[in-house]
């Protein structure tokens, strides 16, 4: 077990003191970089991955801002470690699958984690809570700028940055932001958006969809673009469109109070009483409560100091990080130990106060 | 209430709902808890339906045998899987990799960071870019006159001390 002390850290997302907004809780930007010299990791061999970890390794661990951090080795790590690392973001489902040379080393807070051997050789990723592009791009840079006086990345003056898919080429870059949209889904507008959304090269992925009833309406918006732009302009065309995202989910949330206040109330409480009270709670339907109930603090109906415990449930109700606390893999072990980690903390809480939700 | 659709992987009942815009159509996935994970459900970079579909892999002539010199990657296999395998992959296959791109991203030329080491080729490629676009624009517009200057111009930049270690850009 490797990654205990990563679980019982405070981290970037869930403790800093930059607090997640109503609707955006994280803000995110990646970058896809090459070694010039190198096969790209799908066309490399053993060896050649190994060497390029270990170089990789060696350039990471002397930059300031990776001080501190964890180095991790895909092939020394449990499935359910690996399991865990993805519900945090921290690697991608495809590096988990691919062992050999595969590595990823986290910073401290886990606000910026580097993957080695993924699609490319290094995927560099920052994260912040909330909505801030202008500081991940600032870190992310750095830290871009700093590893570029230690190994050779693939350019072209033309094309840019060389990546294994050209789909990523050019500025090699990926921002995105987590959005929690409760409003448009319970108003069935979130197929409209999406659709809007997608004419404009941004991508718009639920986290667990936005089934008629099962969903924790999350959703990551990210440009599909990397090359004809800069980067401060694909931040700038991809944070218009948000913007106009937020509007409308701010919107949706008006109305739904104006007009079917008696439905929000009912979910929220009805998703409050499940916390408190339920016994069997699989990851989907707990993800959905906890939707509703994070909607209960943005209307005022829950102390805003429930904010951060609620954004790590999100995370500590997956199916990897209750097998991992509770050290139990039957599937309805996990969904018993998921609803007494939330039974606990909900008994705690004060009633709803649904009087100021009706007045906000 | 409707029975709840089975996993798209397994034959457990599905809790976990995707869903995805492909082709301006949307389309839903279905997952057992114990599924998701090997499609890559909560991973926010790694799995785009969209991205594997809308592309529909590269245009390779059947009849091409060009392989990469460097990693010995052929245009059969890029078709296959759509990844490079190095960094030379992209001289090689330059005339697949061209009119992919074209659907695929806002321009064709990079336009963002570049690492200091290629500061000054770079900015020698973007005024050279700019002044093309310039030149053609001037000849379109009839006015012959603006046209010689840029065509001067370009002149002057190619014979310039940056441009030797290039290839030719113009092929
Ligand atoms: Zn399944
Ligand atoms: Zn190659």
């Amino acid at each position: 077990m490797q990654i205990k002390p990563l679980l019982d850290a405070e981290i970037e997302l869930t403790d800093s003191s930059r607090s997640p907004g109503s609707v955006v809780l994280s803000s995110r930007i990646r970058l896809a970089r090459n070694l010039a010299a190198s096969p790209f990791p799908g066309r490399a061999n053993k060896a050649q991955r190994r060497e390029v970890l270990e170089h990789c390794q060696g350039a990471i661990a002397v930059l300031p801002q990776m001080e501190k951090g964890s180095v991790l080795e895909m092939e020394s790590l449990e499935d359910v470690e690996r399991q865990v690392l993805v519900e945090r973001h921290l690697i991608s489902r495809e590096l988990s699958g691919q062992r050999e040379g595969g590595g990823v080393i986290v910073s401290r807070d886990q606000s910026c984690a580097i993957m080695i051997n993924e699609e490319d050789h290094l995927r560099i990723q920052v994260l912040r809570a909330g909505y801030n592009f202008k500081s991940v791009w600032k870190l992310i840079d750095a830290i871009d700028t700093g590893l570029e006086d230690k190994l050779d990345f693939a350019f072209s003056p033309d094309w840019g940055y060389l990546t294994a898919c050209p789909t990523n080429l050019g500025t090699g870059m990926r921002a995105s932001v987590m959005l929690h949209l409760p409003g448009l889904v319970m108003a069935s507008q979130m197929e409209k958006v999406i659709r809007a959304v997608n004419q404009l090269g941004i991508a718009v992925r639920g986290l667990f969809g936005e089934g008629t009833d099962a969903s924790g309406s999350i959703f990551q918006i990210s440009n599909q673009q990397t090359l004809g732009e800069s980067e401060a302009d694909i931040i700038t065309r991809l944070s218009g469109v948000l913007d106009t995202v937020i509007e409308q989910e701010n919107n949706a949330r008006q109305k739904l109070l104006e007009n079917a206040s008696s439905k929000v109330f009912d979910k929220i409480g009805r998703a409050f009483g499940t916390l408190q009270n339920g016994h069997l709670l699989s990851s989907a339907e707990a993800m959905n409560l906890l939707s509703f109930i994070r909607l209960g603090i943005d209307y005022g109906a829950i102390d805003e100091g429930q904010r951060r415990p609620v954004d790590r449930f999100f995370m500590t109700c997956q199916p990897g990080h209750v097998q991992l606390t509770e050290k139990t893999e039957a599937s309805e072990a996990r969904d018993v130990a998921r609803a007494r980690l939330l039974r606990e903390h909900f008994r705690t809480l004060p009633p709803l106060d649904f009087d100021k939700m009706a007045n906000p | 209430m409707a029975k709840p659709p089975d996993c798209g992987n397994c034959q457990k009942p599905a809790t976990i709902h995707l869903t995805q815009i492909i082709n301006n159509q949307i389309k839903k996935l279905d997952f057992c808890e114990d599924c998701p994970y090997q499609k890559g459900v909560t991973d926010p970079e790694g799995f785009s339906l969209a991205e594997l579909l809308a592309h529909g892999g590269p245009a390779v002539p059947l009849d091409s045998k060009l392989a990469c010199p460097a990693c010995g990657l052929t245009s059969q296999e890029f078709k296959k899987t759509g990844r490079l395998g190095c960094a030379e992959c992209y001289d090689t296959f330059r005339d697949i990799i061209e009119p992919m791109l074209e659907g695929m991203h806002k321009g064709d030329t990079h336009l963002g960071k570049a690492p200091r080491g290629m500061l000054e080729r770079v900015s020698y490629r973007r005024e050279v870019e700019r002044i093309r676009r310039d030149l053609a624009e001037a000849v379109s517009d009839e006015r012959f006159e603006d046209a010689a200057r840029f065509r001067d111009a370009l002149k002057q930049l190619e014979t310039g001390p940056v441009s030797k270690d290039l290839p030719d850009s113009s092929d």
